[in-house]
Formats: structure tokens, C-alpha cells, sequence
């Protein structure tokens, strides 16, 4: 029908489509690639209030002896976990600064080892990145024997830079059972 | 089932249509494929609607009376998904198939058997859709269909999700196929099929409106496809995107999710936008106020659309700096929104107006779809939307928006154009029963959500407090009047499909103007072989 045009219609037609179709199965990657993105601007904001995952090898620079920040802590169960998971320490008032060691304490009453990994988040999440932690039982997967109480320490430090805003948050860990994960099996899904 | 069907026996000598059942399975045939489409729809649109009745039977009174609530969960779940994906979605893209080379001078769709595949997958999506709500409701064992709400939040789908969540996830890659091939075809026919003289500059509103909704579809329809991808691999194949046990994230689905929702919205509006930018100038006898003004709004709610996705979850917790930047980003599109409400009063203004169906139903839909408009933009408002978060007020603003919003432009074109789709004048006394009922009980069915909302009540609950009882006993009175009130469109649309009425000249309405007009109604099997010329 277009004969005076130099491409044919189903020509011009063939090329927009094949840079279309590029176009969505970019967009389809994109999707993947929003989430080291998200990873990114987390660590970078605490956007999602996770800590990080390995320890502070730097001593605090200086103790802000005139502030105290108060520190919160609550523990949660996740799927798969029967027994006790708890931390001594339920608040503690800390300067910037200052290397404080607080207890957390998990019981296995079942028969069997069971692996377990636990995940921390802090809200407010702009606190997480004046979060230091040197020593963390949540940095490694812990295995809990048959019948084990096991002591897992913590210790951390505030940045002494922490914001004058900040003067409390609340440390929060939840434990999960990983055990069939670490064996290689997949995520069982519940079927209700 | 045929609009279309008495125009066989017009005279093109290379029209060789299969006849009966082949016609319509292996139509290559824009017109066609178009009723298909908005037949679908249709029927989607009831189907979606009784999934509401009985939300709305179990909520006329408090305490549990029809349904158990798991099964109520289901149901609010796949009335969201059926429809967006299978009502409003199809509908709109009916209509582009059916207008779109119509009104720019080509013979068809650029890709007339990319289009037959993209829409004969939507049954089968649906299909699996639906029958795992079959199974749930006649089932054997204990089988749940998808009861994660239509936003299927991680980890509820993921690690909570029901069985049926693969059946869910299996359709939902299916409708994004069907939708991004649909769009591919919109766009690859604007830009390579317009008849000569045909300027983007002079396409009909709904032409540009169809074009920005295709990008959007293209850009944002394989992020969805991503994100149950996604939830697919972390429920079967040991990943942990949503998993907070493996180091996932579950806030990271909902960036995901709406990353692709917000623009969604966009995408079931903008083509409505078009239809009444079509309608408002042909019943004021006006062109239309501020046309290169419209394609801009247009374009830049488009792109706007791509940075206010985290308004819909500012109760996550995000850093002060992050809110307030979803939050003017949002009262942003307010602007060329605020263009195009303008444009349409100033066209209408001082107009030689008259108010046959079509033009009804339209300013119904400026007026009503404004008022949508302004409770989003109280949401919009992060310390506020703390408040209205998750309530009824939420489901209110998207249901003007959507119902009297998307779903009014949608039947205002229905009567605008079902003249030259089917060769006869819709019934103007069934019309005006559809119209007016319509008019009423959606008025009477979501304006109390808003109190019930700002009072509290919270959404996709089976029950609620007692202090609530009166205004959702009227919510559902409301509920059950607008759908029977549909009932009057389907006896309107198979009346005209029938060739029951008064037969329509080629231009049935005096002001209308447009190149859809220029063939005789109905619209001839074979349209524009030689390209129009355009003025």
C-alpha cells in the first residue's frame, strides 16, 4: 500500500517490533536488577533497618560520654522454632562509643540438631548504620544440639556520629530454622 | 456473539473470513478481534461483579453470615485481580483495537496475528484463575484460591500463599504476555500505519492516550512478570527474594510490586481520559479545548507515574527525606491531571451541549472521577495517609476512580461507538435506566466508604464493628443495585449484537468528528484499504 515509502510497512513494522520486544525483556531483567539495587540503597539509608552482616573490625574512635542512647531488644520466633529464644539484657542505656556485651539465649527441646539463623532489624531504621557490632551470633548460622541451651553474646557499639535524634531504638532479632535449607532442600511451602 | 456479523455481505473481493466458530478463533481481523475482546470483558466484568455480591452479602451485616472468612479473603483477592486484569484491562484494549486503525486511516493492526494470540490466551488465564476459585468453592480436601489480597504481599503468597498460588502465578504471567503483545501491536500501528497526513500531532485524543498507555504496559507489565517470577523461584526453588530467613526482604516485593502497580493505574485510566477528550467536544459542538496541552498532561502523568510508587506503602517506615519525596511527586500529578479536568470544562464551556447517553455518562465520569482524584490526593498526604492507611477510605478513592472512573468512560464509549459497531442506535430508554441506576448506586455504594474509612474501618475484613452496621448495610444496598443495574448494559449489548433498534446513519452523532466516522455503520468488515486522505 506505501509503495513511494523506502521500507515496506511490514519492513518498519518488523523493526519497531524487534526494538519493543528488546524493550520488555530489559524491562523484565530490570526487575532483577531492583533487587542489588534495593540491597544497595539499604545499606546505604538502613532503608530496611538490617545491620550489617559483618563485624566491626574498627575501634570506636572516642566515647560521647554525654549522651546516652537507650538500646531495646526484643526476640522473635520464626517458623519452625519451638523453644525458647530470648535475650537476658531487655533495655540498656549506652554512650556512643562505649562496647557493651549483652546475652541472648536460645533452648532446642527438640530430639534433633537443629541449624538456625537469625536476622536483625532495626527500627527506627536510620539507626542501623550507627549500629556497630564486633561480635554477633546472627553473622554465622548457629547450630543448636538435641536438647542444648546455648549462650550466643553479642557485642556492639553506637557510632559516636549517631544523630542527635536518635536517643532510642530497638534492636530486634528473629530466629529462624534453617536446618532443611543448610541440607540443600528447598523452602518447604505451607499449603493451607 | 457478532457485531460485525451482517457486514459479510459487503462487497470486497479478497474477503475470505472463515464463517461460525473458525471466524472468531482464528480472526485476524482488528474488528473482530475487538469484540472479543470487549465481549471478554464484559463477561469478566459480571464475573468480577458477583465476586463482589458476595463481599458485599457477607458485609450487609455484622457477624458472619454467608461465607467463612478465609473464603472471604479469596474472594476480595480475585474480584481485584479479575477486575483490573480481565475487565478494565481487556476493555480498554478492545476498544484500541477496534478504534485505533479506524481512527487513523489504516487498514488493521500492524500485527493482525500477534493480536489473535494476544487475546484467545486471556480465556485460558482466567480460566486457571477461576477454576481455583471453583475448586475452593466446590473442592475437594481443603483447597484455598489465591487469598493474599490482589496485591499479593510477600510473604503472605510466598511462605503463606495457598497451592493455588502457582495456578495464580501461571495466569498472571499469562495476562502480562497477552498485555505487552496487545501493546506492542497499539504501537507498532501508531507509528507505522497512519494513513498519510495523519501527524501525530493530529490523532485523536485517544490514539495518543492509547499510545503512552502502551509504553507504560511495556515498561512496567515485565516487572510484574519479574516479581511473581520471583515469588515463584523463592516458593519452589529455594531462593530467598521475600525471605527474611534466607536474608530477603519482604518490604522489597512491595517496591517491586508497586513499582509496576502505580503505572498500572495509569494504565486503566489514561485510555479513559481519551474517550471522554473523544466524547465532550462531539456533544459541545467544540474542538476540544487545548489539544497539544492534553498530550503533554498525558505524557507527563506517564512519566510521573515511575516515581510515586511508595505512596501506596508509607507505613513501612522510610526515611523522612524518602516521604517527602513520594509526597510532592504525588501531589505533582495533580497538575496535568488538574490540565485535563480543565480542558474538558472549558471545552464544555459555553458549548452547544446536549446529553445523549454517551455525553451522560461522560461528565459523569469528570465529575466523579475528580472526586477519586481529590481523595488520592488526601492520601497523598504522608502523615494523613497514616490514618487512612489500609482502611475504607483507601477502597472508596480507588473505586471512584476505577468504577466511576475507568469503568463509566468504558460504557460512555460503549454508546459512543456501538452505533458503528453494530449498525444500530443502542436503546435510549434502557440507556437512560443504565445511566441513571448506574449513576445512583455508585454513588450510594462507595460514597459511605469514605466515613466508614476515616472512622476506621479497616479493609478486606470479613466483619466489622458494630458502630459501622448502618452505612455498610446502604454500602451493600448500594452494592447489589449497581451490579443488577449492569444486567440493563448486558440486555443493551446483545440487543444491539441482535440488530435490535433504529439502524445508524454513518455518523450518528452531529458534533462528532473523527475518521470512524466516515465509514458507513456498522463499520464494513474491511475498512480503509485505501488510505483516507486527511485534511
Amino acid at each position: 500500500m506505501s509503495d513511494n515509502q523506502p521500507l515496506s510497512v511490514e519492513e518498519r513494522n518488523k523493526r519497531t517490533l524487534k526494538k519493543l520486544v528488546i524493550w520488555a525483556v530489559a524491562m523484565f531483567g530490570f526487575a532483577f536488577l531492583m533487587v542489588p539495587f534495593y540491597n544497595v540503597i539499604c545499606d546505604i539509608t538502613g532503608l530496611n533497618g538490617k545491620t550489617s552482616s559483618t563485624a566491626a573490625t574498627q575501634a570506636p574512635e572516642k566515647v560521647v560520654a554525654d549522651r546516652t542512647v537507650t538500646v531495646e531488644f526484643i526476640t522473635q520466633r520464626g517458623d519452625g522454632i519451638s523453644g525458647e529464644f530470648t535475650s537476658e539484657t531487655k533495655r540498656v542505656k549506652v554512650h556512643p562509643g562505649e562496647i557493651t556485651l549483652v546475652h541472648f539465649y536460645a533452648t532446642n527441646p527438640t530430639g534433633s540438631d537443629m541449624v538456625t539463623q537469625s536476622i536483625p532489624s532495626v527500627t527506627p531504621g536510620e539507626a542501623a548504620r550507627y549500629l556497630h557490632k564486633t561480635q554477633c551470633f546472627c553473622f554465622d548460622q548457629q547450630t543448636l544440639a538435641a536438647g542444648e541451651r546455648k549462650d550466643m553474646p553479642m557485642i556492639f557499639y553506637l557510632d559516636p556520629e549517631i544523630p542527635r535524634h536518635i536517643n532510642q531504638f530497638t534492636l530486634s532479632y528473629t530466629i529462624f530454622d534453617v536446618t532443611e535449607r543448610v541440607a540443600g532442600k528447598n523452602n518447604s511451602v505451607a499449603v493451607n | 456473539m457478532s457485531t460485525a456479523a451482517a457486514t459479510h455481505d459487503d462487497h470486497h473481493d479478497h474477503h475470505h473470513a472463515p464463517t461460525g466458530l473458525k471466524r472468531w478463533l482464528f480472526s485476524t481481523n482488528h474488528k473482530d478481534i475487538g469484540t472479543l475482546y470487549l465481549w471478554f470483558s464484559f463477561a469478566m466484568f459480571l464475573v468480577g461483579g458477583f465476586m463482589a455480591m458476595v463481599i458485599r452479602a457477607e458485609l450487609l451485616e455484622p457477624g458472619m453470615q454467608f461465607v467463612d472468612p478465609e473464603f472471604f479473603n479469596q474472594m476480595t483477592t480475585v474480584h481485584g485481580l479479575v477486575m483490573v486484569f480481565g475487565a478494565v484491562m481487556p476493555a480498554t484494549v478492545g476498544l484500541a483495537n477496534w478504534m485505533i486503525p479506524l481512527m487513523i486511516g489504516a487498514p488493521d493492526m500492524a500485527l493482525p496475528r500477534m493480536n489473535n494470540w494476544s487475546f484467545w490466551i486471556l480465556p485460558f488465564a482466567f480460566g486457571i484463575l477461576i477454576f481455583a476459585v471453583l475448586m475452593s468453592a466446590f473442592g475437594a480436601g481443603n483447597p484455598s484460591a489465591p487469598n493474599f489480597g490482589w496485591t499479593f504481599y510477600a510473604p503472605l503468597s510466598t511462605k503463606y500463599g495457598p497451592a493455588s498460588t502457582d495456578l495464580f502465578i501461571l495466569s498472571v504471567h499469562m495476562m502480562g504476555i497477552s498485555s505487552i503483545m496487545g501493546a506492542i501491536n497499539v504501537v507498532v500501528t501508531v507509528f507505522n500505519m497512519r494513513a498519510p497526513g495523519m501527524t501525530l500531532m493530529k490523532m485523536p485524543l485517544f490514539v495518543w492516550t492509547w499510545l503512552i498507555t502502551a509504553f507504560l504496559l511495556i515498561a512496567v507489565i515485565p516487572v510484574l512478570a519479574g516479581a511473581v517470577t520471583m515469588m515463584l523461584t523463592d516458593r519452589h526453588f529455594g531462593t530467598s527474594f521475600f525471605d527474611a530467613a534466607g536474608g530477603g526482604d519482604p518490604v522489597l516485593f512491595q517496591h517491586v510490586f508497586w513499582f509496576f502497580g502505580h503505572p498500572e493505574v495509569y494504565i486503566m485510566i489514561l485510555p479513559s481520559f481519551g474517550i471522554v477528550s473523544a466524547i465532550i467536544p462531539a456533544f459541545a459542538r467544540k474542538p476540544l479545548f487545548g489539544y497539544a496541552s492534553m498530550v503533554y498532561a498525558t505524557a507527563s502523568i506517564a512519566l510521573l507515574s515511575f516515581v510515586v510508587w511508595a505512596h501506596h506503602m508509607f507505613t513501612v517506615g522510610m526515611p523522612l527525606a524518602g516521604t517527602l519525596f513520594f509526597m510532592y511527586m504525588t501531589m505533582l500529578i495533580s497538575v496535568p491531571t488538574g490540565v485535563k479536568v480543565f480542558n474538558w470544562v472549558a471545552t464544555m464551556w459555553r458549548g452547544s451541549l446536549t446529553f445523549e447517553l454517551p455525553m451522560k455518562w461522560a461528565i459523569a465520569f469528570v465529575i466523579l472521577f475528580t472526586c477519586g482524584g481529590l481523595s488520592g490526593l488526601m492520601l497523598a498526604i504522608t502523615p494523613v495517609d497514616f490514618q487512612y492507611h489500609d482502611t475504607y477510605f483507601v477502597v472508596a478513592h480507588f473505586h471512584y476512580v476505577l468504577v466511576t472512573g475507568a469503568i463509566f468512560s468504558i460504557f460512555a464509549a460503549a454508546y459512543y461507538w456501538l452505533p458503528k459497531w453494530s449498525g444500530v442506535m443502542p436503546s435510549k430508554l434502557l440507556g437512560e435506566l443504565h445511566f441513571w441506576n448506574s449513576l445512583i448506586s455508585a454513588n450510594l455504594l462507595f460514597f459511605p466508604m469514605h466515613f466508614v474509612g476515616l472512622a476506621g474501618m479497616p479493609r478486606r475484613y470479613a466483619d466489622y464493628a458494630l458502630q459501622f452496621a448502618d452505612y455498610n448495610f446502604w454500602i451493600s444496598i448500594g452494592g447489589f443495585w449497581f451490579g443488577l443495574s449492569q444486567v440493563i448494559f448486558l440486555i443493551v449489548a446483545i440487543r444491539c449484537a441482535m440488530k435490535k433498534g433504529e439502524p445508524a446513519p454513518a455518523k450518528p452523532w452531529d458534533g462528532a468528528e473523527g475518521l470512524e466516522w466516515e465509514v458507513p455503520s456498522p463499520a464494513p468488515f474491511h475498512t480503509f484499504d485505501t488510505p483516507p486522505v486527511i485534511k
